[in-house]
C-alpha cells in the first residue's frame, strides 16, 4: 500500500478537514457541516476521478502550507482564485499536481474566494464522528482543524498523470443577486422590513466564519417586544438579532434559535455565496418555493453534467496534444453550461 | 386531531416547517413530537430529516427526488391520522455532583430565591424534566421541568470556559453541557454522565421527548466516575 505524509509548516485558522457532511443529526443539534463550497469540493474529488464525497482539506483565506516528508500523490485544488505554489511554480486554484517527498505545496489566498479545496488521489486518515470526517468547527468534532505542527498521512495513494493540470471552471455559476424564499417568520418584522431587505445592497463584513456571515447594511426593524420561542434554523437561513442585523448561517450553523428568519437563501446559491470576502457587495432577490425548487434542480443536473466530465481522464500530456489538434476542447461542455 | 390548524411554511428549495403555535404551550410541544414519530416510522419519499423545535418541526428534503406540495400532502395526511395522546418517551436518568466547587453559581441561585443551598438541591432533583429539543452546539438537550421555585433568569453577562458536563438552569429549563463553552446560565453541578456517549449506535444519550431524572453523587463517586468517561 503506497501512502504519503505531510506535515504542516503553516495553517491559518478555520482550515479544516470536510467530507460531504453528516446530515440526519440536526435533530441532536448537529449540523451537517461539510464544505462551504460543495460544488469546488466535489470538482476537486472529480478532477482526480476519486468518488463523491471523500475527505478533503477545506483552505480558509489564511492559506496553508504543507510539506510533503514522504511518498508522492496527485493532488487537485479547487475553488475561489486562490494562489497555488509549488516546485518553483505559481499558478491559480483549480488544478492539478503532483506532490513528492522534499516539496512544499502552498496555498493562499489570491485574487477572490473565501474557500479553497484540497483532494488527494488517495484517502486522508482521520478520525471519524457520527460516520463522518467533516469539522463542525465550533465545536471541533469529526477530522478537525489542520493546524501548524500537524502533519497529515494520505493512504492508498495515486499518481494520475494523466490528470495533471487545469481543471475547466465551472461556466454555470450565475452572479445575479442571492435568491431567497421568503419566511418563515416575516410576520415578526416591522412593516417594509422585507421589501428593505430585498431591495437594498449589504455587505460581507469580516464576521464571517462556518458558522455564518453577518452582513452590513440597512437595519431591518422587528415588532416591539419580540420573544419567540426557539426554532429550527435550515442552512442559508437569513436570521435578524435584535439589533436589526441580518445573519446568513452557513455550514457549521446553530440547529435551533429564537431569533426571528426573514428567509432562507436557496441551496444552490449557497456556494457562491460563501465565495464572498468581506465588504464584498450583494443584494438578494426573493423567488417562489416553486421557482426555488425548479432553479435548484436545473443547477444540480448541470452541476453533475460538469462534474461527470471534468472526471474523465484527459490522458498524458501526449495523448492531449493529440486530442486537442483533432477535436476543439470542451465546447460542447460549454454550450451546455451556459444554458 | 385537537388544537389549531397547523401552519406549512417553504424553506427556500428543501425543507417545510410546520408550526403548531405561535408561543409555548405543552400542547403544541406534544404535537411536534407525535408528527415527529409519525414521520420516523411513515416517511416521504425523499426525506432527508427532521428538526424538533418548542412549538415546529422542521422537515428537510432532497429536491431531485420531490417538492414542497407533495411533502406538505404527506404531513397532512400523517396529521389526520395522528395520535398526540400515544406519545411516549424514554426514561433516562443523569447523575449530579452538586458541590459548590463543581457548583459556583448554588450560592447565588441560593440567595435569588430565598433558599437554602440544600432547598436549591432538592429543588433541582424534584424537577419534572423533559427534552424540549437540542440547539445551540452538538449534544446540548434544553430541558424543561425546572421547579418554580429555583427558576433564576439569565446572567447579564456570560461566564466563559464553562467546562464541558456542567448542570446549568435558567428559568424552567435545565440543560447538561457537551462543550467547554460560554454561558449566562447558573451553573449548579457536574455531571459524569455524557449527552454524547461515544456509542456509535446511540450516539446521544435522549431524544427530544425523553423524560430525564437527575440523581446525587457525591464527589468522590464524580471523580471516579469522571476518569471513566471522555468526551468525544
Amino acid at each position: 500500500m503506497s501512502e504519503a505524509k505531510f506535515s504542516v509548516s503553516f495553517a491559518g485558522p478555520l482550515v479544516t478537514l470536510q467530507d460531504a457532511g453528516r446530515p440526519g443529526n440536526m435533530r441532536y443539534g448537529v449540523a451537517a457541516s461539510g464544505p462551504m463550497d460543495r460544488l469546488a469540493f466535489d470538482a476537486a474529488h472529480a478532477a482526480l476521478g476519486n468518488p463523491t464525497g471523500g475527505t478533503a482539506i477545506e483552505v480558509s483565506l489564511g492559506g496553508v502550507i504543507l510539506n510533503c516528508t514522504s511518498g508522492a500523490v496527485t493532488v487537485a485544488v479547487t475553488g475561489g482564485d486562490f494562489v497555488v505554489e509549488h516546485g518553483g511554480q505559481k499558478r491559480a486554484s483549480w488544478t492539478v499536481l503532483a506532490v513528492s517527498e522534499g516539496e512544499r505545496l502552498t496555498i493562499r489566498a489570491g485574487r477572490a474566494g473565501s474557500w479553497a479545496y484540497l483532494a488527494f488521489a488517495g484517502d486522508i486518515v482521520a478520525q471519524p464522528w457520527l460516520g463522518s470526517h467533516a469539522t463542525h468547527a465550533p465545536a471541533g468534532f469529526g477530522g478537525g482543524a489542520v493546524l501548524s505542527g500537524h502533519s497529515i498521512e494520505v493512504k492508498n495513494t495515486a499518481l494520475r498523470e494523466d490528470r495533471l493540470g487545469d481543471i475547466p471552471q465551472p461556466e454555470f455559476i450565475p452572479d445575479g443577486p442571492i435568491r431567497v424564499v421568503t419566511g418563515p417568520q416575516d410576520r415578526y418584522f416591522a412593516e417594509g422590513a422585507v421589501e428593505r431587505f430585498l431591495s437594498s445592497p449589504y455587505a460581507v463584513t469580516d464576521a464571517f466564519d462556518r458558522m455564518g456571515m453577518r452582513l452590513d447594511g440597512p437595519e431591518l426593524d422587528l415588532k416591539a417586544a419580540l420573544s419567540i420561542p426557539s426554532e429550527p434554523i435550515a442552512r442559508g437561513s437569513v436570521q435578524v438579532s435584535g439589533d436589526g442585523v441580518p445573519t446568513v448561517l452557513l455550514s457549521d450553523h446553530q440547529t435551533t434559535g429564537g431569533y426571528p428568519k426573514i428567509a432562507t437563501v436557496i441551496s444552490c446559491d449557497i456556494d457562491r455565496l460563501a465565495q464572498l470576502r468581506a465588504k464584498d457587495k450583494l443584494r438578494f432577490a426573493a423567488v417562489s418555493p416553486e421557482q426555488a425548487v425548479a432553479t435548484c434542480r436545473s443547477y444540480l443536473e448541470t452541476k453533475q453534467a460538469y462534474l461527470d466530465q471534468i472526471s474523465i481522464a484527459r490522458g498524458t500530456l501526449e495523448q492531449r496534444l493529440m486530442r486537442e489538434n483533432l477535436i476543439s476542447g470542451w465546447s460542447e461542455g460549454d454550450e451546455r453550461a451556459a444554458t | 386531531m385537537p388544537g389549531h390548524a397547523p401552519k406549512f411554511d417553504a424553506i427556500a428549495d428543501h425543507a417545510v416547517l410546520v408550526s403548531f403555535a405561535d408561543t409555548i404551550s405543552d400542547e403544541a410541544h406534544a404535537q411536534v413530537i407525535a408528527l415527529d414519530q409519525a414521520l420516523a416510522k411513515n416517511p416521504p419519499q425523499g426525506f432527508v430529516e427532521a428538526v424538533p423545535a418548542l412549538v415546529n418541526l422542521l422537515v428537510s428534503f432532497d429536491v431531485m427526488a420531490t417538492d414542497h406540495a407533495v411533502v406538505i400532502m404527506h404531513l397532512k395526511a400523517l396529521l389526520d391520522a395522528l395520535e398526540v395522546n400515544s406519545v411516549s418517551g424514554h426514561e433516562r436518568e443523569v447523575l449530579v455532583c452538586y458541590d459548590t466547587e463543581l457548583g459556583p453559581d448554588l450560592d447565588a441561585v441560593a440567595s435569588a430565591t430565598g433558599l437554602s443551598v440544600d432547598a436549591v438541591i432538592n429543588a433541582h432533583l424534584s424537577g419534572d424534566y423533559r427534552v424540549l429539543m437540542y440547539g445551540f452546539a452538538p449534544g446540548y438537550a434544553y430541558l424543561s421541568g425546572v421547579a418554580n421555585e429555583i427558576q433564576v433568569p439569565r446572567k447579564t453577562k456570560p461566564v466563559r470556559d464553562v467546562p464541558a458536563g456542567s448542570v446549568i438552569i435558567a428559568g424552567p429549563q435545565c440543560l447538561v453541557t457537551t462543550l467547554t463553552m460560554p454561558t449566562g446560565w447558573s451553573i449548579i453541578g457536574q455531571s459524569p454522565t455524557r449527552i454524547l456517549t461515544g456509542d456509535p449506535d446511540a450516539p446521544f444519550l435522549f431524544d427530544v421527548g425523553d423524560k430525564v431524572t437527575f440523581s446525587r453523587i457525591n464527589r468522590a463517586t464524580y471523580e471516579r466516575m469522571k476518569d471513566g468517561t471522555h468526551h468525544v
